[in-house]
Parts: C-alpha cells; structure tokens; sequence
C-alpha cells in the first residue's frame, strides 16, 4: 500500500476527467447537506458555550488577584465559577465543537451521505440540555463535589444517551463507508467515540457504587479526566489535524507508516497515564509509576506525529499566510508538540513534587485544550462552515482578530500560569517562605492572565459574530475560500 | 484479515487495559482496606479511622462552595515538597486515612494552605518563629468563623474570598447571640446589630476542626504506635 493510496482525497481527486471531477463534487456536495443540520447545530451551541466559557473563565481570573470580585454572590463564588468554567470548556465548547467536525470529517472520509440526520441533532440536544442542567446544578453548589466528574449523575445521564446516538450514529457512518481502507482520521475518530462513553459511563457508574470509597474514587475520577483530554480530546484534534493539513496544502501526508505508527503508541499508551494526576498522593506508587512509565513512552507518538505533519507541511510554510485554516491548525499541531513534551517531563517526580498543586498544571491542561484542540476546531470550523452554508467568510481582518486574540492572547495566559506555576512551585520549595506571602506574589501573574483573558474575549467574540454572519450567509459568494493574503503574493 | 477487525480489536482492548490497570487494580488492592486497630492483652484499645458522621454536614458545605479547588487535604513525604516542614502535618497521609470518607477532596491545587490537619492545635501555615504580624492567633473555631466571612481582617494578606452569605446580619433582640462574630474596624455592623453564623457555616466550621490525620500508623515510617498493630 503506498501513501498517496491511502492518502485523503487531495490526491485521488485529482481530476483525470471533468465529468469525474463533477461526479465527485456533485457526491460531495450531497454529503455536506445531509450533514450540514446537525454539523451547525454542534458547531452553533459550542461557540455558545465558548462565549460562557469566556466570561466564566475571565471572572474566576480576576478573582484570583481580587478575591472580593464578586465573592458575596453565592453562584459566582471561585469555588464554582472555576468548575462551571471547567465543564463548560470541556464539554460544551470542545466536546461539541469536536463533534460536530467529527460528523462531518466521518461523513466525508467515509463518503457516506448522513441518513436521518436529526437523530444526530436529537443526540445534540440531549447532551446540551444535560450539560445545562449539571452547570446550573454547579453554580448552585449542588456539584457531585469530585473534581472532573462535578455534574451530578441524574444530568450525566442524558448527556451520555444523547452522546450515543451521536457515537451509535458515527458508527454506522464508518460501517457502511465507501472508502476503504480507511484514513488515518477515520483511525483516530473511531477510537474517540468508543472510548468518551465508556470511560464517561464506567467513571460516573463507579462514583455511585457504594464500595468505591476513599482514593479509589479519586484515582477513578483522575483516570476519567486524563481519558477525556489525552484520548477523546486529543484524537479528535490530531483527526482534524491530519485532514486539513493534507487536504489545503493539496498534498497527501508524508508518511502513512509514521502516522499509523503513532496511533498504535496512542492507543496503547494514552490510556494509562492518568495517574500522573495523583502523584505525590496517597496511592498505590505503583499506579504513578505505570502512568509516568505510560506518559515517557508516548514519544513515540509525539514524535511520529510532529515529524509527519512538519514534513507535510515542508516547503509550504508560507500558507500560514495565506489560509486561516493552516494558519490555526499548524498552531495546533505545534502546541500538540509543545503539550506533549512538557507533559513528558512535568511527569516525572523530580518535576512533578515542585510543580503539583500549582497553576502550572492548569498551563499543561490549557495547552493541550486551548492551544492544541481548539486551535484546531477553530481551523476546521474555518475550512467546513463554507462548505455548509454556501458562501465564504466575510472578512480576513476579523479571521486576523480572532487569531491574535486565540493565539497570542492564550499563549500569553498559558504562559503566565507556567510561569507563576513555576515561580509558585520554588518559592515553596523553601519551608521558611511564608505560604500566604508567596501567593500574594503571585499577583502580577494573574493579573497579565486576566489581560490575556481580555484578548481572548475579543477574539471570541468576533469569532462568533462571523460565525453568526455566517448562518444568516451574509459572507463573499461561494467558491473561492477567504485568504488572508492571496496566495503568490508573499505578505512581508 | 480484515483492518477495521483489528482496529475495533486494538480499541476495545486498549480501554480495557487502561480500565483494569488505573481502575479495577487498584480498586482490589485497597478495596479490602480496613481501620488499623490496636489490641492490648486481647482488648481493642485504638481503631483509626473512625466514621464521623456528625460533620457529613460540613463535609457538603466544603464541597458545595468548592473548597477543594484551592485547598488540598494530602500531606507529601519529605522527598516530594515541603508539606511536613511547612507544619501542615507531621507524617504523609495513606490511603487508610480516607478510608471512610465517600469523596476524599484530595484537591489538584494550593491557592490555600493543606487542610488535612487543620483541626489540630499543632497546625501551622507559618514558619514557628515568624513575625507575629504574619502570626494570626490560635486557629480555634471563633477564629474559622472570622476567616470566613472577612478573611484580611484575620490575615491580613489572605488571597480567600470572604463568604458572607454564610452569615446573617440581625437586629440584636435582647442579649447578644454567643456565636456572633467579634468584628472591628469596617466589618463592624450597625450598632444594634450583629452577625451571625448560618447553620452551614457553622457545620463548615465543624467539619474543619474535625480534620486530623496525625494520628500513628504502621505503614507510615516513624509514626507506628507503640503497641504492635494488627
């Protein structure tokens, strides 16, 4: 089997004949339509709950440097903002941003037409009207009170049921696909929409068994949490990854035996890293050294993945210039590189007793969630929304705005809470430092967050505005994509 | 043979594996946990942990207004921080120490200092011979209730949110309540006013004098009790 054999359709679509060409626009055109309903459902509700994320996320920074900011408010309290944020960030930006690219990326690589696609969108709606529920349940201090698993079981319930229709659904698209073998995507979606309901089901189940007590249940909701970010979330933004690199470049991936590679180590090893998370704590020592054991030998799959998709893109850098979609996915792609090496040696326990317990993990979690995955969606949102509603996006300027905003204004947020983690970490290394002096000093790192959180509200905001111009198809005419620069014309 | 069979193949099995590993083993290695008890001349004379089901109340308030996200309740040993010389608790917490707690608030986080042992007298969040502006007073229940509802005005840098809406301001009818907080300076109510605790509070309150894990145990170096452990 060759590469270009079992590469994305750039290659193969290369037009021999007109009328083949026609064919297979026509064939590609009835798939988008028929996924285009519950496509922009998901696409929609997310970047609603992207914009509560925003807000959430901005008032818990503030509160950090001025803990009276709304504190007498008993739902705007840190200690439910913060998991208010947490869950609305994970399960209702990434998780149905991710499934809506996940439908479409399955439909189009499988080739299949999308048959009742409202069981898709009831399975959307099942899962938002879940995640309202548990968020309301959270701001009103009804939380389950288990970090990672705070929506309380009775909403968790209808969250899981919608995820399976949606799950069950992407299923039979890869069962009755037309296009075989299948795409490395295909590999990588596959193995996040099996494993999201069953590590969801099995964590939620045994929180409600009542043999489960003590550490076990926080070794549970440590394994929960580090599956949904390091399996689900992950694949679904290298799937995402592999595809528009390839397909807007107009090349297929440099090596398929890399790639595949790669999702073999991940398959293995990203599901036993979770313990990494209680390292230090009262647990079994055995059970942290299986998962730093798990998290070294994930190289294998960072440097796979990063080599393959650098030497995609070699030789055509200068299409960040010029494409919003590569420039955000190969952002992506670099924090991917980034996350996994600093996860690498955040691991191990030289590392980890200086830097658990503070906000350097959260700069770990936000680098592979915020820097990574959505960086990602927001590339193929860029790429899939024309193909959905008809016309081509308003403004380059606006795309331009959301980038500086996303980018620099996450990575300056990232930063500033690895910096302040690791400042933090040191300065407690030595007993005789006063612990509350040390936080105090902290401020000035949170306060640069809450700018940084500034500039990503503004770049969310005119995301969804276009995003909303988009749906109402106030856009340029269909056909040729929105560039930032036209291509050939080198933007010094 | 088929490539999706082996795809499914590798799937299942790798969430299996992840299962049994990070979920089912551990479980049976401590599902079987039990309190350590001390007998002397066949006589039970200690058993640690005990079930407190008396500050279940607290231990909901904790979860509810989210303590745990900045407060962690697990003591590193002296190779992993400085948890144990910060005065945060005398010897590194196990997993029999959580044994009979339904959701253990280990927490991921210190915006705040450990709380594992906070009920103790010895508990300390200052180095021993600190400034005594640094130096807040014994931290007894009365001194809890303070820092709840204004933190700065016990701690003078303190980065916690106050929590108000856990206490009441009322017109003083009569005497003046037990429990009412000694305030000065701007928290001071209106004269004829007072403030006082809401039965959360007070459960909170409860539940965090009620936290010590300093108690001996054999699987912790240098803390086993005297009379051999069974």
């Amino acid at each position: 089997m060759t590469a270009a054999a079992l590469a994305p359709t750039p290659t193969t679509a290369a037009p021999a004949a007109p009328s083949a060409a026609q064919a297979l626009a026509t064939e590609r055109a009835a798939i988008d339509a028929s996924a285009s309903g519950p496509v922009l459902f998901c696409f929609g509700n997310a970047i609603l709950w992207l914009l509560l994320t925003t807000v959430l996320g901005l008032i818990s920074s503030i509160q950090l440097h001025s803990p009276g900011f709304l504190a007498n408010i008993p739902f705007l309290t840190y200690g439910r903002i913060l998991p208010a944020y947490n869950n609305a960030l994970s399960y209702g930006w990434a998780t149905l941003s991710g499934m809506g690219v996940a439908i479409w990326l399955l439909a189009r690589l499988c080739r299949v037409q999308i048959k009742l696609p409202g069981v898709l969108v009831t399975g959307a709606v099942f899962w938002q009207v879940g995640l309202t529920i548990g968020i309301v349940q959270i701001l009103a201090g009804k939380s389950t009170g288990v970090e990672g698993l705070e929506i309380p079981g009775s909403a968790a319930v209808l969250m899981l049921f919608g995820y399976l229709l949606i799950g069950l659904w992407g299923a039979l698209l890869f069962g009755y696909r037309r296009q075989a073998p299948a795409y490395i995507s295909v590999w990588y979606l596959v193995a996040a929409l099996f494993w999201f309901p069953w590590t969801f089901a099995v964590a939620h189940v045994a929180m409600a068994l009542p043999s489960v007590q003590g550490v076990v249940q926080s070794m549970v909701a440590a394994w929960a949490m580090q599956n949904f970010l390091n399996v689900f979330i992950t694949a679904i933004g290298l799937a995402a990854a592999y595809y528009l690199i390839p397909k807007v470049i107009n090349r297929p991936i440099h090596s398929y035996h890399l790639a595949s590679t790669g999702f073999w180590a991940f398959i293995l090893f990203a599901g036993l890293t979770g313990a990494v998370r209680l390292s230090g704590g009262p647990v079994p020592v055995w059970l942290v050294t299986l998962s730093i054991a798990a998290t070294i030998l994930l190289i294998v799959q960072i440097v796979t993945v990063s080599t393959n998709l650098i030497l995609t893109m070699r030789g055509e850098y200068h299409m960040v210039y010029h494409s919003p979609t590569i420039r955000f996915t190969f952002f992506g792609a670099i924090a991917f590189t980034i996350a996994s090496v600093v996860g690498l040696l955040a691991s191990l326990r030289s590392v980890d007793h200086v830097l658990h317990f503070t906000f350097f993990q959260t700069a770990q979690t936000h680098l592979l969630l915020y820097a990574f995955f959505s960086m990602v969606m927001f590339g193929a949102i860029y790429y899939i929304l024309p193909r959905l509603v008809g016309c081509e996006w308003l403004s380059s300027s606006m795309i331009s705005l959301h980038f500086w905003g996303s980018a620099y204004g996450g990575g300056m947020l990232i930063a500033m809470l690895a910096i302040g983690g690791i400042a933090f970490g040191s300065a407690l290394a030595d007993p005789e430092a006063i612990f509350s002096q040390v936080i105090q000093d902290g401020a000035v790192y949170y306060i640069a967050g809450s700018i940084a959180w500034g500039m990503i509200a503004i770049g969310h905001l005119v995301f969804a505005l276009h995003f909303l111009l988009m749906l109402l198809r106030i856009g340029q005419p269909g056909g040729e994509p929105t560039l930032f620069a036209p291509i050939g014309e080198e933007k010094h | 043979m088929n490539r999706s069979l082996y795809l499914f193949a590798a799937i299942i099995g790798s969430f299996a594996l992840s299962c049994y590993a990070l979920v089912i083993m551990p479980k049976c290695q401590l599902g079987g946990l039990q309190p350590q008890t001390v007998e002397d001349e066949g006589k039970i004379v200690d058993i640690y942990p005990i079930k407190n089901v008396s500050v279940e109340k607290g231990r909901a308030v904790y979860a509810s207004e989210g303590c745990f996200y900045c407060h962690s309740q697990q003591i590193r040993d002296e190779q992993n921080g400085t948890d144990i010389e910060r005065g945060w608790g005398a010897r590194r917490t196990v997993a029999r120490d959580y044994l009979f707690e339904k959701k253990p608030y280990l927490g991921s986080m210190r915006l705040g200092p450990d709380l594992s042992n906070v009920g103790s007298a010895k508990w300390r969040n200052e180095p021993e011979n600190e400034d005594p502006k640094y130096k807040p007073a014994k931290r007894d229940a009365a001194w809890q209730l303070l820092h709840l509802y204004a933190p700065r005005t016990v701690i003078s840098i303190s980065n916690m949110p106050p929590y108000r809406y856990l206490f009441e301001t009322k017109k003083i009818g009569g005497e003046r309540s037990a429990d009412a907080l000694a305030l000065t300076g701007p928290n001071k109510p209106k004269p004829g006013y007072e403030v006082v605790p809401k039965p959360e509070a007070k459960a909170l309150v409860a539940y965090l004098m009620s936290l010590d894990k300093s108690h001996p145990l054999k699987e912790v170096k240098g803390s086993a009790p005297e009379v051999a452990a069974k």
